[in-house]
């Protein structure tokens, strides 16, 4: 892997790395000012999580045009393209772990905690002692725990709009994977087709979502305050959903750059970078679907 | 595929830049190790001192100095400075600085990268430290935030957006490290060839991309339970305290190591040097740590026996633990087996890392004694764990990184230090270090609780004794400070390129100090010239 050069590339200075670090202070600096005003107190916590945001934005502009240039002069060679797989493929390891530690969470809760808290086992005392009246349940019957948090609730039934959505979304994962054969056998026409397809579909993922969302909190009184069952259903849907979101984001930006012209046949990292990207969501959600919805 | 020239043009042999763009807009691995390595030293010294208003409250019994919530702000906050300010970056420092040099690439693999992993940790130190001085005070629930006490702190949402920000910079510092060793090796440069130091490192990156996202997860449900409304850790709605521990630890036993791995590999660099003989063992070393690392997944729960975990869980957790012992068994006699029969000279690294070797394994065994889970019972929580994990930590990973600064400082600045006081530095190190924690096993187990400010009389004595050794151990790191400063600005005696007489491997080829740029063409690798060039005849 690494034979095939006889120079190694280092790139040139950047302003971004310094930019992407004020700019990251200023976004969490503002959303902690904000989480610790005193209720009446108006504070700048907002603002200042605006300005950050707006320059995070600027920020991901700024390098990714720089990169894209770059790239585009054929600065990067094999060595580099390689270099910049490996990053996102550790890139996406790390992202399954975060959500692993939610979803270890959530099997810790339903194996554990909430059959103790029944009284099973090992929680008897804890059980006779605090909890006498509650028998552990999942779901609507029990999932808000001992003290009912957040009131009674009904759960989301996974063979609606949930089952609907693990559709679209196995459907775009086939659509980015005709995109990319596209690409590589350079029909430009049927990759923006297939691409463009790939981007209303995860535009319609969320746009169920937000819908799924809405009447869980309107009708069905499911809420994030609904208990460990409303922390569970809302965090790791949540966190899913902003990833939906990213990579939408992202498939919408590779459709400009094909549209652009900058990839061919055997340069387009940045391509593959997205479709990894979205087979990762892709799978994060059947996991969601099968423990979060369906058991 | 292109793989002809496409060197940079902007940076290369322009030798006069603006100081900005040098160190803030760096894309040179020894700059931005520098950087690394200097807030690490800043970060020691601000935890340190925290660490000397701990030792001067329990000078004797009774509230003297401050307020019991001040102080439980500096056994926190101590913790997290120097676990996350100063024992991480530093190894970060050294992996840049040193990684590229030993593999005989010009540079990392992500070189912007790299400099935004850097330039996170200021600003994530200065949203942690800043706690101090918002009316609500600092976080005081010790570093690992157990809920419900962290959930109290009203500070919780600036300590958990710095973690945020430490995660991210750390696995970018990771993936960086993994990129650079797997792919941007000198042609002749296999893996079993490699140095063990850029081995233990490649182990490390893993562990931290592996762990580091889970602690922002579990800090994250901290943030959402406070500040949200969410259940995770509240029983009343299903959730369970002990839930967040199992997570916490899920992260916290690999980041334990993830601050040994790194020095273990130190270790193995300068042992050999300096007895003037190959490492023993050179595979049994590279799997141990391999082993090492994955044992380190599966034992976490070492840190919540007493919680009131299951018998089978219990059971389980306290044999998974004491099988870490092997590995590290092997580590330890490996050293000792390079260091017998050879030609032994005691430069400063030299006597740190003997120092190490026989002080880590005093915190393994102590280790292990905190295993068993019925004596557990009764050490957990005590000053025996606080002995414990400062014995592994400072005298291992502290005092490792002091070896290394040593063994690699004339290569980095061009000049000798000076032996003499580098000595100095490191006899009072290592006597007033013992003298500081040696005492903290005794009044453990005769039953001090640790995190409090104050104590029974019984244990006055012991306490003066190591806080006394904390005084002196604080006042010898300034002997350090001048050390290294000394040798940066001031030294005279030029470094040879092979400082030292021993020393193999390919940053030895490079001259000293190590030009601004190495290796712009790939170095053809003679592996006569490795330390471990023939592990595989
Ligand atoms: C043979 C190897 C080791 C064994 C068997 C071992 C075992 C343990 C056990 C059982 C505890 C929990 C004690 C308690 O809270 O009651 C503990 C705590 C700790 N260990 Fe180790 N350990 C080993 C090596 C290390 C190493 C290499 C490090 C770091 C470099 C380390 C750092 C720590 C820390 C920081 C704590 C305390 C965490 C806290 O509660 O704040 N240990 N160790
Ligand atoms: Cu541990």
């Amino acid at each position: 892997m690494s034979q095939q050069h006889d120079i190694y590339y280092v790139p040139s200075k950047s302003q971004w790395p310094i930019v992407a670090a004020v700019v990251m202070f200023i976004t969490v600096f503002g959303a902690a000012h904000w989480l610790n005003a005193e209720p009446g107190e108006s504070g700048f916590g907002k603002t200042v999580i605006t300005i950050g945001a707006i320059g995070i934005l600027g920020m991901f502009f700024g390098w990714f045009r720089s990169v894209i240039k770059e790239s585009l002069a054929g600065n990067y060679n094999h060595q580099v393209d390689t270099s910049f797989r490996m990053g996102m493929m550790w890139f996406i390891f790390s992202e399954v772990m975060f959500f692993g530690a939610f979803f270890g969470a959530l099997f810790y809760i339903r194996n554990f905690s909430v059959p103790w808290l029944g009284g099973e086992g090992h929680g008897v005392l804890t059980h006779q002692y605090l909890y006498g009246a509650y028998s552990a349940a999942w779901g609507a019957a029990g999932g808000n725990g001992p003290l009912q948090v957040g009131g009674a609730f009904s759960v989301v039934q996974p063979w609606g709009l949930p089952l609907l959505n693990t559709l679209i979304l196995l459907t775009s994962s086939v659509t980015v994977t005709i995109a990319h054969h596209a690409l590589r056998a350079g029909h430009r026409g049927k990759i923006l087709l297939f691409l463009g397809l790939t981007v209303l579909l995860g535009a319609t993922f969320l746009y169920c979502q937000a819908h799924e969302y809405m009447e869980a909190y309107k009708e069905l009184n499911l809420t994030l305050h609904s208990g460990v069952y409303g922390s569970t259903f809302f965090m790791l849907t949540g966190f899913h959903g902003l990833h939906v979101t990213l990579g939408t984001i992202m498939l919408a930006v590779i459709w400009c750059r094909v549209l652009k012209g900058h990839f061919n046949k055997e340069h387009h990292f940045g391509f593959e970078a997205v479709a990894w990207y979205w087979h990762f969501v892709d799978v994060v959600w059947l996991g969601l679907f099968l423990f979060v919805y369906i058991l | 595929m292109a793989h002809e020239a496409t060197h940079d043009q902007h940076d290369h042999h322009h030798a006069p830049q603006g100081f900005f763009q040098r160190w803030v807009m760096s894309t040179n691995h020894k700059d931005i190790g520098t950087l690394y390595l200097i807030f690490s030293l800043t970060m020691f010294f601000i935890g340190g001192s925290f660490a000397m208003v701990i030792r001067a409250e329990l000078f004797k019994p009774g509230l003297d100095l401050v307020q019991p919530y001040f102080f439980n702000e500096m056994t926190t906050m101590h913790a997290l400075v120097m676990i996350f300010g100063a024992i991480m970056p530093a190894f970060v420092g050294l992996g840049n600085w040193m990684i590229p040099l030993m593999i005989g690439a010009p540079d990392m693999a992500l070189p912007r990268m790299n400099n935004l992993s850097f330039w996170i940790l200021p600003f994530a130190f200065a949203l942690m430290l800043s706690t101090l001085f918002l009316p609500g005070g600092g976080p005081a629930g010790g570093w690992t935030m157990y809920p419900p006490l962290s959930l109290q702190s009203g500070s919780l949402a600036y300590v958990v957006f710095s973690i945020h920000l430490m995660g991210i910079s750390s696995i970018m510092g990771a993936i960086n490290i993994i990129a650079t060793i797997l792919n941007m090796r000198a042609p002749g440069m296999d893996l079993l060839k490699m140095p063990v130091f850029v081995w233990s490192w490649l182990i490390t990156a893993f562990l931290l991309i592996a762990v580091m996202p889970v602690l922002a997860g579990a800090v994250t449900m901290l943030l959402t339970d406070k500040y949200f409304g969410t259940s995770f850790f509240n029983p009343g709605g299903g959730g369970d305290p002990v839930l967040y521990q199992h997570v916490f630890w899920f992260f916290g036993h690999p980041e334990v190591y993830i601050m040994i791995l790194p020095a273990f590999g130190i270790i193995s660099e300068i042992v050999p040097t300096f007895a003037r003989k190959p490492i023993f063992g050179y595979r049994a070393m590279v799997y141990a740590i391999a082993c090492i690392a994955f044992l380190s997944f599966i034992v976490w729960a070492h840190h919540m026996f007493a919680v009131g975990l299951p018998l089978g869980a219990d059971i389980f957790f306290m044999y998974a633990t004491m099988l870490i012992a092997v590995p590290t068994g092997v580590k330890v006699f490996n050293w000792v087996a390079t260091m017998w029969g050879g030609s032994m000279t005691f430069e400063t690294p030299m006597l740190f890392a003997i120092a190490f070797i026989i002080l880590f394994t005093i915190g393994g065994f102590s280790g292990l004694m905190l295993a068993l889970v019925p004596a557990d019972f009764q050490y957990h929580d005590t000053y025996f764990v606080v002995a414990h994990f400062h014995y592994v930590l400072v005298t291992g990973a502290a005092f490792a990184i002091m070896a290394a600064t040593y063994y690699w400082l004339p290569k980095w600045t061009g000049h000798m230090y000076n032996e003499f006081w580098g000595k100095v530095h490191f006899w009072c190190s290592v006597v007033f270090v013992n003298v500081l924690f040696f005492p903290q096993h005794f009044l453990g187990l005769a039953g001090m609780p640790r995190r409090i400010p104050d104590y029974n009389v019984a244990f006055a004595n012991f306490n003066m004794i190591s806080s006394i050794g904390g005084f002196l151990f604080g006042a010898s790191q300034l002997i350090f400070l001048g050390v290294v400063v000394h040798c940066a600005f001031f030294a005279r005696k030029k470094a040879a390129d092979r400082v030292w007489e021993g020393a193999k491997g390919l940053e030895w080829t490079v001259p000293s100090p190590a030009p601004h740029h190495t290796f712009e063409v790939p170095p053809v690798v003679r592996d006569e010239e490795l330390a471990h060039g023939h592990v595989n005849d």
